[in-house]
C-alpha cells in the first residue's frame, strides 16, 4: 500500500512536469505576446520588457527558470496584474474555486446517492420514475447550458437570484447547482443500478435471514457495497466538475481560478495561464489518487501491489 | 452495411448478424429512436436551411432590433437585427460540422495509436499508454482552449483543437478491445494461416471492435459540440459572423435582461442536441452489447 502510494505520487509529479512543459511550449507558440496593447508599444520598450522578464532568453532557459521558481512555490509574475505575483493571485482565487467546487460536489453526491438509493429501494414507484427522469435529462446537459437556463429562469424572469458575483449565499446557489446537476445525474444512475444488483445478492439475504435489523442490513450491507462503483466514478466526475467551473465561473463572473485562466488566455499572461493549468491538473490528479486509495478502503477485495 | 459480411461466420447459418440484431434492439428503444430521429431532422434542417427560412444568418436589419418572437421573426431578432431562427438553423450546421469533423480527426489519431499499442504490446504499448495517461491528467477543456489560442481563430482550427485533445478516449478503448480480441481463436486461426500483423488488425481486430468504437464516437460527438459552444461563448471559438449557438449565447448575454430569448433558445438547442446524442449513444450501447440478449 505504501509502495503503491509512493509510486502514484511520483507518477503525479511526472504528469505535472509534462503538463507544465506542454503548457509552456503551447504558450510560447501562441501568436502575439503579453505586451500587445491597443496602442502599439515602441520596439525598444518591448525589448526592454522582454529583457527585464527574461523573455529574451532561449526557450529551455526560460522553462528551467520557471521550474526553479516553482520549486520555491513561486509561479512567476503576472503581466496583467503588475502589483502581485501569480502565486498570490491564484491564492486569492483558490478559496473561491474550492468553495464552489466542493459545494457543488457535495450537492451532487447528496442528491445522486439519495435519489439513486430511494429509486432502487422503491423500484417502479413514483420516486423511481422521478429519479430515472432526472438522471436521463441531466446526464446530458452540461453545466454551462444549465447555468444559462437557470439564470434566465431565476434571475431574469423570477428575480430571485443575482446573475453573478461572489460573496453571498444567494450567489453560490445557481453556479453550484449548474455544476452539480450532471454528476448528480450520473451518480444517481450508477447508485440505482448497483443498489438493485446488491439488493439481490446472497449475502444480503443471509444478513436478513440471520435476523439483522432492516436498518443494519441497509447501511452495513447494501449501502456499503452499492457505493463501490459510485466511488470509482467520483474521481473523474469531480475532475469534470472542476474543469467545468472554468466556463461557469466566467458566466457568473466569479473571480476564481477558472476565470483567471480565461483572462490569462486573452491577455497572453503566461504566468497566469501556467499557474491555473497546473492548479487544475493538480486537483484532477489528487482527486483520482484519493479515489483509488478510498476504493481500496471500502472494497477489501482490492489489493495494491 | 458492408461490415455485415465481415462478421457473419458460417454460410449455412440463418441470417442473424450482430448488426441485424442490434438494429432490432435499437428500434425497440423509444428514447434512442427519438434521439436518432431528432438528429436526422436537425441535420436535414441544417442542410436545407435556406429553404426553411427566408432570412440570412448574417443579414442585419437595423429596423428590427431585439424583437420578441413574432409572426415575421419566429424566434425574434438579436441585437444587430439578425433573425434568431435563421441563426439557430445555420448554427446547427456549425454544431454538426464540429461533431463530425472532430470525430474524423479523433478516429485518424486515436484508432492507429490504440491499435498499434494493443497489437504490439510490450515497450511500444507502454510508451504510448504512458503518453495517453499524461494526456488524461491534462484538464481537457483547458488544453482545448490553449490549443485554440495557438492555432488561431477559425472553424478548421477549432476542429483540430478539439480533435487533438479528444482522441485519447478512443485510443484507450481501441487498445483494450484489441488486447482482449487478439488472443481469441479466430485471430489465432488467421495468424496460423499466415496473416500478417497489419492484415489481422484491419481485417479481424478492428471490425470486431467496431461496436464499442461506434458507441464511444456517439458519446464524443455531443462533447465536441458542447466544447465548441463553450469556446465560442468565451469568445475564442468560431469567428463572427459564422453562426454558432455558443456565440449566440455570448452575444445575447449582454442583453439578457432586455431579451432573455437571445440566450435561452440557443441554450435549449444545445441541451436538445446533447440529449439526442446521449439517448442514441445509450441505445446503441445497449443494442450492441452481446451480453444483453433480451
Amino acid at each position: 500500500m505504501t509502495r503503491y502510494a509512493i509510486r502514484r505520487i511520483l507518477w503525479l509529479l511526472v504528469v505535472l512536469l509534462v503538463v507544465s512543459f506542454i503548457t509552456f511550449s503551447l504558450m510560447h507558440l501562441v501568436p502575439g505576446g503579453p505586451w500587445d496593447r491597443e496602442k502599439q508599444l515602441a520596439p525598444q520598450v518591448i525589448e526592454a520588457l522582454n529583457r527585464k522578464y527574461g523573455l529574451d532568453k532561449p526557450f529551455f532557459v526560460q522553462y528551467g527558470n520557471f521550474l526553479l521558481g516553482l520549486l520555491h512555490g513561486d509561479l512567476g509574475i503576472s503581466y496583467s496584474y503588475q502589483d502581485r505575483g501569480v502565486t498570490q493571485i491564484l491564492m486569492q482565487g483558490l478559496p473561491i474555486t474550492a468553495t464552489l467546487g466542493i459545494t457543488a460536489f457535495i450537492i451532487a453526491i447528496l442528491i445522486g446517492i439519495s435519489l439513486g438509493m430511494a429509486a432502487a429501494l422503491k423500484q417502479n414507484s413514483w420516486i423511481d420514475y422521478l429519479s430515472v427522469l432526472f438522471s436521463t435529462i441531466f446526464a446530458s446537459i452540461p453545466g454551462f447550458v444549465l447555468a444559462i437556463i437557470l439564470m434566465v429562469v431565476f434571475s431574469v424572469i423570477l428575480h430571485w437570484l443575482p446573475t453573478g458575483g461572489w460573496g453571498s449565499v444567494s450567489q453560490i446557489i445557481m453556479p453550484a447547482f449548474a455544476l452539480a446537476a450532471l454528476p448528480a445525474a450520473f451518480i444517481a444512475r450508477i447508485t440505482r443500478a448497483s443498489t438493485l444488483e446488491v439488493m439481490h445478492q446472497d449475502y444480503v439475504r443471509t444478513a436478513r435471514s440471520k435476523g439483522l435489523l432492516e436498518r443494519v442490513v441497509l447501511i452495513r450491507h447494501i449501502l456499503r457495497n452499492s457505493l463501490i462503483p459510485v466511488v470509482t466514478i467520483a474521481g473523474p466526475e469531480f475532475a469534470n466538475l472542476v474543469t467545468g467551473s472554468v466556463i461557469v465561473e466566467t458566466i457568473f463572473s466569479i473571480p476564481g481560478i477558472g476565470r483567471l485562466f480565461v483572462q490569462g488566455i486573452f491577455a497572453r499572461d503566461y504566468g497566469l495561464i501556467m499557474g491555473s493549468v497546473l492548479f487544475y491538473a493538480f486537483v484532477i490528479a489528487i482527486a483520482n489518487l484519493v479515489v483509488d486509495i478510498l476504493y481500496g478502503m471500502i472494497d477489501p477485495r482490492i489489493r495494491y501491489d | 452495411m458492408a461490415i455485415v459480411t465481415n462478421t457473419t461466420t458460417g454460410p449455412e447459418r440463418p441470417h442473424h448478424t450482430l448488426w441485424g440484431d442490434a438494429w432490432v434492439r435499437l428500434r425497440r428503444n423509444k428514447l434512442a429512436m427519438a434521439g436518432g430521429i431528432f438528429i436526422i431532422i436537425l441535420a436535414l434542417a441544417a442542410i436545407f436551411a435556406p429553404l426553411i427560412t427566408p432570412y440570412d444568418f448574417a443579414h442585419q436589419d437595423y429596423t428590427a432590433i431585439l424583437q420578441n418572437p413574432n409572426a415575421k421573426h419566429w424566434l425574434g431578432t438579436d441585437g444587430l437585427g439578425r433573425d434568431v431562427f435563421a441563426r439557430l438553423l445555420y448554427g446547427a450546421r456549425t454544431s454538426l460540422a464540429v461533431g463530425i469533423f472532430t470525430q474524423l480527426i479523433v478516429i485518424c489519431i486515436g484508432l492507429p495509436i490504440g491499435a498499434i499499442a494493443g497489437y504490439s504490446g510490450g515497450k511500444v504499448d507502454n510508451a504510448l499508454m504512458r503518453f495517453v495517461d499524461v494526456m488524461y491528467g491534462f484538464p481537457d477543456l483547458l488544453l482545448v482552449i490553449l490549443l485554440k489560442a495557438v492555432l488561431g481563430s477559425g472553424i478548421y482550427q477549432l476542429f483540430l483543437a478539439i480533435g487533438l485533445v479528444a482522441w485519447v478516449n478512443i485510443s484507450r478503448l481501441v487498445r483494450g478491445q484489441i488486447m482482449s480480441l487478439k488472443s481469441r481463436d479466430f485471430v489465432s486461426a488467421a495468424r496460423a494461416m499466415g496473416g500478417m500483423g497489419r492484415y489481422i488488425t484491419w481485417r479481424h481486430l478492428l471490425p470486431n471492435a467496431l461496436g464499442p468504437i461506434i458507441v464511444s464516437i456517439t458519446f464524443n460527438i455531443p462533447r465536441a459540440i458542447f466544447t465548441e459552444a463553450a469556446l465560442s461563448y468565451i469568445g475564442i471559438g468560431v469567428r463572427p459572423p459564422t453562426p454558432s449557438w455558443g456565440a449566440m449565447i455570448h452575444d445575447g448575454y449582454d442583453v439578457i435582461f432586455a431579451s432573455w430569448y437571445q440566450v435561452f433558445f440557443p441554450a435549449i438547442a444545445i441541451a436538445l442536441v446533447m440529449m439526442a446524442f446521449t439517448f442514441l449513444g445509450d441505445g446503441l450501447r445497449d443494442a450492441l452489447d452481446p451480453k444483453l440478449r433480451h
